[in-house]
């Protein structure tokens, strides 16, 4: 690891001053640490935002779900207004990595980092998340732009990361066995007649299927996505899965993500 | 550049003169010589260095020091009582038989006593899916998962 100046800023403006040129936001460290390591990243910089109170905490008021950009994947899957508000949401941060890394991971972390195979992102989409930064206010759906790339221009903050409730939503993930992360994984949230499905893994980055929403949201039932084949053009391709087969998945999985939501 | 970290570790108030890129796992080894916590892959994949920093178990190759100014850190030097008495997962694991070459042991007890502590009768399934962050290349898996249950019980127990 090149070395860096480290700092360990109590508010979000003191972070945002110091967050210029080459340096970097440090949240759990679960991604930014090992790619230091490898010299894939060497910031100048290091900003802890581990200190800044009012980062991390989790508010819910029917509507939606507040989740602070420091808050860790376990106080997620953990939370009790999580579990009540959007069971699915809770589900799919206890399936991030293993408990070790859920126990520093963080929500915003894994949001602005937007790997391809990465859970929370699916969320986002699905359950159509305003992700709120110091600077202002994204729609999901403008957010994810591409492979580890994102909306955020340079040293921007997420601060939180608000979750629409939905009527009934599910995740599953087919999980490549060695790291966790999703070879494909579905989202699928019913909002009352109108229905949205993110998929991530499969692709460079997250991506709505539309010709699942409109069955869906025409007739919320396994057997409205059952017959749907997914194009392989532009899918993700390597030694864990093919296009053809992570296409595939993709309405396997969103069968029995429907499934597990009429549950 | 050096800088101070102070932490609590075992229990004890320490501090140390380091880098500001030095890993925890690095203080806890190299400057605080408590060489029962490993490194086996340094990529935050096989669970060998887990510690409990603030009661839940981390990963200290992933993490820097910085990261654990002010913790509370408990690492496999400091579950045994002071009079050697063995902590009840440690006896579990002797009794079970759950290492073999012994490397990935400390990392297994570390991660299995903040498990056990939320799930005082864990069946085999919500064992073997909290240990997967935590690899054993002798792969006596068998006998860390009855080993695992067996702690947990008796901790719960109050042994
Ligand atoms: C063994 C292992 C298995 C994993 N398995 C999974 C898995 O199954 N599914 C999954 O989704 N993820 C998985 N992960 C990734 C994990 O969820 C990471 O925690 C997450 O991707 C990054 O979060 P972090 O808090 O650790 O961020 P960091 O590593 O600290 O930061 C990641 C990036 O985001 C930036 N950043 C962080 N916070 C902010 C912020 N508030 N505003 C702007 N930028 C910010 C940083 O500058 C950095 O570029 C795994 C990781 C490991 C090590
Ligand atoms: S040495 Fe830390 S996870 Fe392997
Ligand atoms: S006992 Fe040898 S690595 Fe687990």
């Amino acid at each position: 690891m090149h070395a860096f100046k480290y700092h360990r800023p109590s508010s979000v403006n003191d972070a945002a001053a110091l967050a210029k040129g080459e340096a970097k936001l440090l949240a759990g460290g679960q991604t930014l640490v090992q790619t230091m390591k490898l010299r894939l990243a060497s910031p100048s910089d290091i900003i802890d935002l581990g200190t800044i109170k009012d980062l991390a905490g989790i508010k819910s008021d029917g509507k939606t779900v507040t989740i602070g950009a420091m808050t860790r994947h376990a106080d997620v899957a953990h939370s009790a207004d999580v579990k009540k508000a959007i069971p699915a949401l809770a589900a799919l941060a206890g399936m991030i990595g293993d408990r070790q890394v859920r126990a520093m991971g963080t929500c915003g972390g894994s949001i602005a980092n937007n790997d391809p195979a990465a859970d929370y992102p699916a969320a986002a989409m699905a359950l159509n998340a305003t992700i709120t930064t110091n600077k202002g206010k994204y729609e999901a759906e403008k957010f994810f732009k591409g492979m580890f790339t994102t909306a955020l221009g340079a040293g921007e903050i997420i601060t939180s990361i608000s979750f629409q409730v939905p009527k009934r939503a599910a995740y599953t993930k087919f999980k490549n066995p060695a790291s966790r992360f999703a070879i494909v994984g579905v989202f699928v949230a019913d909002f009352g007649g109108s229905v949205r499905v993110a998929v991530t893994g499969a692709g460079p980055s997250v991506f709505r299927q539309a010709d699942m929403e409109k069955a869906l949201s025409a007739k919320f039932a396994p057997e409205s996505v059952a017959n749907i084949k997914v194009k392989q053009d532009g899918l993700n391709s390597d030694m864990h899965a093919s296009a053809e087969y992570r296409a595939h998945l993709v309405t396997v999985m969103a069968k029995r993500a429907v499934e597990a939501a009429l549950k | 550049m050096a800088v101070k970290v102070s932490l609590k570790v075992n229990g004890k108030s320490v501090s140390a003169e380091v880098e500001e890129r030095t890993l925890l796992v690095t203080v806890i080894r190299e400057h605080l010589r408590l060489t029962g916590t490993h490194v086996g892959c340094d990529t935050a994949q096989c669970g060998a260095c887990t510690v409990s920093m603030n009661g839940k178990a981390v990963k200290s190759c992933s993490m820097l020091a910085m990261q654990a100014e002010g913790a509370d850190v408990m690492t496999i030097e400091g579950v045994a009582k002071p009079d050697g008495t063995l902590h009840p997962m440690q006896a579990a694991f002797k009794e079970h038989h759950g290492l073999q070459c012994g490397f990935c042991t400390p990392g297994m007890v570390m991660n299995a006593i903040d498990f056990a502590k939320s799930h005082p009768n864990p069946s085999e399934s919500e064992i073997r899916e909290a240990l997967e962050g935590n690899l054993c290349r002798c792969t006596g898996y068998h006998n860390i998962v009855k080993a695992i249950g067996a702690g947990a019980k008796a901790m719960a127990a109050g042994k």
